[in-house]
């Protein structure tokens, strides 16, 4: 297996602000989102972050994203590290969460064409993957209206769209199904395991057990910003339903603090 | 990759030019809105001067002294010599009767000669009666008001002795000049402000608020790149806005300051003018966009990007308040490293005939530094998580 992605004692501190401290009754005024992190994933296999809300999954994803800097250690994607050549990174990942808005303004070819081009996609072939895209979303409908315009499925559809358009080798998604009705998470989560039958790289959060279940060929449990486990789903479950085995867990990290 | 650059821009120009109305607001409103009103309010004052003038105004005159009875009977009035009280008075109150009354005291003649001003006999006075509102009233009392002014004074001052005879020496142009120099700096610039407050804020600060500058950073792009292509594009657009807005000034300005003869508002300028004028608009420009956007990127949003600008407007427009305090263009090197108050002062010395090049260079040159730095301020912003992120 070739090891495409490699995160190494991957750390981050937030600082509180004094009105959050009293809310967790904490003289630190530093909160640790994300503790030495360590995991690696390899080409062609779906890999899950799994953990409660607050754990440090979408702090994890935006590090490998480079949207953030990590305080200490390092992840190497395919080659180019996050803290060094964040450029080289962001031209190897498509990342997607719902936090990343497109302009309301524009048109989803407009957008297609300006964010090809910031990738420095050649013309032919940004109009191929665009027919081929549109045509697999049902985007090309509703090509010219404005993404004020669009439905919220549309809008999401066309986010996982745009962020794809370099054809990227790994796919960050952070929650790929949250806020989606089922017929469009079926869309998205067929496609995830499409593009991993192309070979393709794929990180995902998500604290949805089935979907572990259902995508993901290994995973990793995070909580309170540190990995507890991580493996291929046999090896993590033991035997057990993931959802028990993570509470199993869950009570092993948090039991001796309540 | 500088190609990324022009790919910002070009996005920017679409975001504008597509937009119709903001186009309107920003672009064709402020210069269409400042003719209109200018052109409005130079025909309005014109009216004020002419309205009435060929009406002919009833004079009613209590005890005419004899040595004036000559002066103050005009072709425009007509003298009743007559005796009046509160009733008439009152009838003025009515600004449709043109009508103005004047009493002079009995004997206004021999008082007159018996006064002693370092004596402390009565000093003789006059009443006239008279509704300002009334054009033709006024301009009456006005011409009544002068002829008593002048009343036993032996000489009178510059009254022209033959036709173009003028007392004033500087030319008609160079008065001209002088006004366009302390008034045009400042409303450019303060047009130039705010068309880069129309569109700086919500194409920053606004990205941020609606979360889609977080998908531009995820692009390969270099994040100078993208700071580099929202200062051009915002000094282009704002340039425009700009333009429009002096385009309005200068074609209604001379109707406005209708000064009558001796004042000559036309543009007398060269080509030479006109080219130091362009360079320091854009110096101007380039500065003004840098750093409103790089408050804009300091703001949580659009709003918060107005609060924070309001201060820094209020230093430019004070700045352009200057010329019109001081006598003399400033000529140190120093004085042109100023940005905004450069602008203003190369501005007022083109306008008023006394453009040096040492002033245009060095203002455009020490524009250019800063806002390389501010561009690279911005850069050093997109890459802050804390500043890109916060909420």
């Amino acid at each position: 297996m070739e090891e495409i992605l490699k995160v190494e004692g991957l750390s981050k501190t937030f600082t509180l602000s004094r009105k959050q401290q009293k809310i967790e009754r904490s003289a630190a005024r530093k909160k640790v989102a994300v503790d030495n992190l360590s995991f690696s994933a390899y080409k062609g296999e779906i890999f899950g972050l799994l953990g409660p809300n607050g754990a440090g999954k979408t702090t994890t994803l935006r590090m490998l994203s480079t949207l953030i800097k990590p305080d200490s250690g390092d992840a190497v994607l395919g080659g180019s590290s996050v803290v060094h050549q964040p450029e080289e990174v962001r031209a190897k990942i498509g990342f997607l969460t719902s936090e990343l808005k497109l302009e309301d303004f524009f048109t989803p070819n407009y957008l297609f064409d300006f964010f090809s081009e910031l990738h420095g996609v050649e013309e032919s072939k940004r109009e191929e993957r665009k027919k081929e895209m549109f045509v697999r979303f049902g985007i090309d409908k509703f090509a010219e209206v404005k993404v004020a315009n669009l439905s919220t499925g549309m809008k999401q559809k066309l986010s996982l769209v745009i962020s794809l358009v370099h054809d990227p080798e790994v796919i960050i998604f952070d929650e790929p199904t949250n806020g989606l009705d089922v017929l469009t998470a079926r869309t998205v989560t067929d496609y995830l395991q499409e593009l991993r039958a192309e070979g393709k790289t794929i990180i995902l959060s998500t604290h949805i057990f089935s979907l572990v279940e259902r995508l993901c060929d290994r995973v990793g449990i995070i909580i309170d910003g540190r990995l507890i486990a991580c493996g291929s789903l046999g090896e993590v479950c033991n035997g057990m339903s993931i959802e028990d085995r993570f509470f199993e867990m869950y009570k092993e990290v948090k039991g001796g603090e309540e | 990759m500088k190609s990324n650059t022009w790919t910002i821009i070009k996005k920017e120009f679409a975001r504008f030019f597509g937009d119709r109305q903001l186009l309107f607001t920003t672009v064709i409103m402020p210069g269409l809105l400042i003719y209109i009103i200018y052109s409005l309010m130079g025909s309005g004052i014109q009216s004020m001067v002419t309205e009435g003038q060929d009406e002919r105004v009833t004079l009613g005159v209590e005890n005419m002294p004899a040595s004036l009875a000559p002066l103050i009977m005009t072709p425009d009035n007509e003298v009743v010599p007559m005796t009046f009280g509160e009733k008439e008075i009152a009838m003025l109150a009515d600004k449709d009767v043109n009508m103005v009354l004047v009493r002079f005291p009995e004997g206004f003649d021999e008082q007159v000669a018996a006064y002693d001003p370092q004596g402390d006999g009565v000093v003789p006075n006059v009443e006239v009666y008279y509704n300002s509102t009334n054009n033709a009233a006024m301009r009456e009392y006005m011409k009544i008001n002068g002829v008593l002014g002048n009343y036993a004074r032996p000489f009178t001052v510059n009254v022209p002795q033959n036709e173009g005879q003028r007392f004033d020496q500087a030319s008609e142009e160079s008065i001209g000049a002088m006004i366009w120099g302390k008034i045009l700096p400042m409303l450019i610039m303060m047009m130039l402000f705010s068309g880069v407050m129309a569109i700086a804020p919500s194409s920053i600060a606004g990205e941020k608020e609606r979360g889609t500058i977080a998908t531009l950073l995820v692009t390969p792009m270099k994040r100078n790149e993208l700071a580099l292509g929202k200062v051009v594009s915002l000094s282009c657009i704002a340039l425009l806005s700009g333009l429009s807005s002096f385009v309005g000034i200068a074609l209604s300005l001379p109707k406005m300051v209708a000064m009558g003869d001796g004042v000559d508002l036309g543009f007398h300028y060269t080509t030479a003018d006109y080219f130091a004028l362009l360079l320091v608009i854009l110096a101007s420009v380039l500065i003004m966009s840098s750093a409103v956007s790089l408050l804009s990127a300091l703001a949580k949003d659009v709003k918060n990007a107005g609060t924070m600008v309001t201060p820094f407007m209020l230093v430019v427009m004070l700045a352009g308040l200057l010329p019109m305090m001081q006598s003399e263009v400033p000529t140190g090197v120093v004085t042109y490293l100023i940005p905004f108050y450069n602008s203003i002062e190369v501005m007022t010395a083109v306008f008023s005939h006394e453009l040096a090049w040492m002033p245009v260079v060095v203002t455009l040159a020490s524009n250019v530094v800063y806002t390389g730095i501010a561009v690279w301020g911005l850069t050093r912003m997109f890459n802050s998580e804390k500043i890109m992120f916060a909420r």
